[in-house]
């Protein structure tokens, strides 16, 4: 009953958020260029449909780029981070301090280096997911107890082997953890990256609807944002119940 | 003589912690090294596997000299330490995999599963496992490696009494079957009484050892009730390591007082 209670309760919520939404639109008789209803976005939304996914599949094609290109380099470069103290102590600084730079000043400068084709929305993805992956991945293994390398070695296994039989699998579900949140951010990278300067993507749609005062499909085109990025956090997800089937309970 | 130790020394950077520490242990016995905590028995073992570089010293195996990480020993922690994304077959050969021989050891393992009572357990995760179970799958993990010698680091210490004690039974019961030269450390005398061949105490600080004692049964006519009736033998243990912990009260009295280092060694 508690838990049944717990489920309903934020979807009660938005159902009557939405239904003051609609109703203060239709009595307030409010213009759709200033506020559209919940029900004119859901039109937009179907209406537009083939237009819009078309441009999520690129949206979606650069964050999986981005993903998998940061998900490579957080892998070795925090190997490198855990393996040689000084790579760590002299990057780790600079990476937290790269994380200050606001995306959106950071993203006008990588196209006027690379252009408007897909590397700056891509390495935009990259510049966002790079940073919690590697953080996680390298505090997980830090954190790992010394013993059991200890134990390893104290059963002939050498420098590299620690790594891959204790070291990279016990950090996995530290590095689980940071790439649900990078999988959430990976889409808003792509979205500001084509916000800049695109032909296609949904951030390069956004900005054309916006402009045209086309807010329906404003709105439509943020709630596809939004399920896209709860689907590819859903996705780690799954991921994560093939990788972890012994849970994520840890000594 | 199967494990020599002479004069080894080792220090933190913050104390001594063994000074010139003798030991021999032959083929096939099972010694048990006691003492307080941080008197620096597991420190003995993190030398003998390597971990550790002493300052002096040597350490001969079977008469030869050995430095570093060598495969003469297996090691098994005071934490079970298996890991947790591995099943208990996999955890427990773990040997086989970082030598290149993951069958024989599954097919080895598999055998030995019924006497380490973790028959039908094979394909479990070890967050399933009850803590004595984990601990037996930990010692069949060690037990699977090919190393002479066998080095344990307090391993039932992490368990509640009544588990503990049925561990030791059961380990007394294992070590005809496991015919090993064994190091155990622990600070609980009476595992070391029911379990040993030979007890060595640790005092001192630095540490070195102050004691010997052998007990006269031999492990195979060893019981429970034979283990009630050391009152004697256990009466000396706990004489040895209290005055030991006296010593050091008043060596720090007083160092505290004119830091000296007077009263350092035992006469």
């Amino acid at each position: 009953m508690k838990k049944w209670k717990k489920r309903t309760a934020p979807v009660l919520l938005i159902a009557v958020l939405l239904l003051v939404w609609e109703a203060a639109v239709r009595i307030r008789h409010i213009p759709l260029y200033v506020l559209p209803a919940p029900s004119q976005v859901v039109e937009a939304l179907i209406a537009d449909w083939p237009n819009l996914a078309s441009h999520a599949g690129v949206t979606v094609m650069e964050a999986l780029a981005g993903m998998a290109i940061a998900l490579v380099l957080a892998l070795a470069l925090g190997m490198a981070m855990d393996a040689f103290p000084a790579v760590k102590s002299g990057l780790y600084p600079v990476l937290v301090v790269t994380q200050t730079v606001p995306m959106i000043v950071l993203a006008p400068i990588l196209i006027i280096y690379l252009g408007f084709g897909l590397t700056p929305k891509i390495l935009t993805v990259v510049l966002m997911c790079f940073f919690p992956i590697v953080v996680s991945f390298t505090d997980a293994m830090g954190q790992m107890d010394e013993e059991y390398s200890h134990l390893v070695r104290s059963f002939g296994a050498g420098k590299w082997e620690v790594y891959r039989l204790v070291k990279i699998p016990a950090s996995v579900p530290g590095l689980i953890s940071g790439l649900k949140v990078a999988a959430t951010y990976s889409i808003s990278g792509a979205v500001v990256g084509e916000w800049i300067g695109a032909q296609s993507g949904l951030g390069y749609y956004l900005i054309r609807v916006k402009n045209g005062y086309m807010l329906d499909k404003v709105f439509a085109c943020v709630l596809v944002i939004v399920a896209l990025s709860l689907c590819m956090n859903g996705a780690i997800r799954i991921w994560q119940m093939f990788a972890m089937p012994y849970g994520e309970k840890r000594e | 003589m199967k494990l020599e130790i002479s004069g080894l020394s080792f220090s933190y950077s913050d104390r001594d912690v063994l000074d010139q520490l003798d030991i021999q242990v032959e083929e096939g016995e099972f010694v048990s090294i006691l003492g307080a905590s941080g008197c620096g028995k597991s420190t003995i073992l993190k030398l003998l596997t390597g971990v550790l570089t002493p300052a002096e010293g040597k350490i001969l195996v079977d008469g030869k000299e050995i430095r570093g990480m060598t495969e003469h020993f297996a090691y098994m922690p005071q934490n079970d330490l298996l890991f947790p994304w591995k099943t208990v077959l996999d955890n427990v050969c773990l040997y086989g995999r970082i030598h290149g021989n993951l069958e024989g050891a599954r097919r080895e393992a598999r055998e030995n599963l019924a006497a380490f009572g973790l028959a039908g357990y094979e394909n479990a995760y070890p967050s399933s496992l009850s803590g004595g179970m984990r601990q037996r799958a930990a010692f069949l993990r060690t037990a699977l490696c090919k190393s002479e010698i066998l080095l344990l680091d307090e391993p039932f210490g992490a368990l509640d009494v009544i588990t503990r004690g049925e561990m030791q039974d059961w380990l007394l019961s294992m070590r005809e079957k496991m015919n090993r030269t064994v190091v155990l450390v622990t600070h609980d005398m009476d595992e070391a009484i029911y379990l040993s061949d030979r007890i060595l105490i640790l005092g001192g600080r630095p540490s070195k050892v102050v004691c010997e004692l052998k007990p006269e049964t031999p492990a195979k006519g060893r019981s429970r009730d034979w283990l009630y009736g050391q009152g004697e033998m256990r009466k000396r243990i706990h004489r040895e390591i209290m005055r030991d912990g006296a010593e050091q009260r008043n060596v720090c009295g007083a160092e505290q007082k004119n830091s000296s280092p007077a009263g350092k060694e035992r006469p």
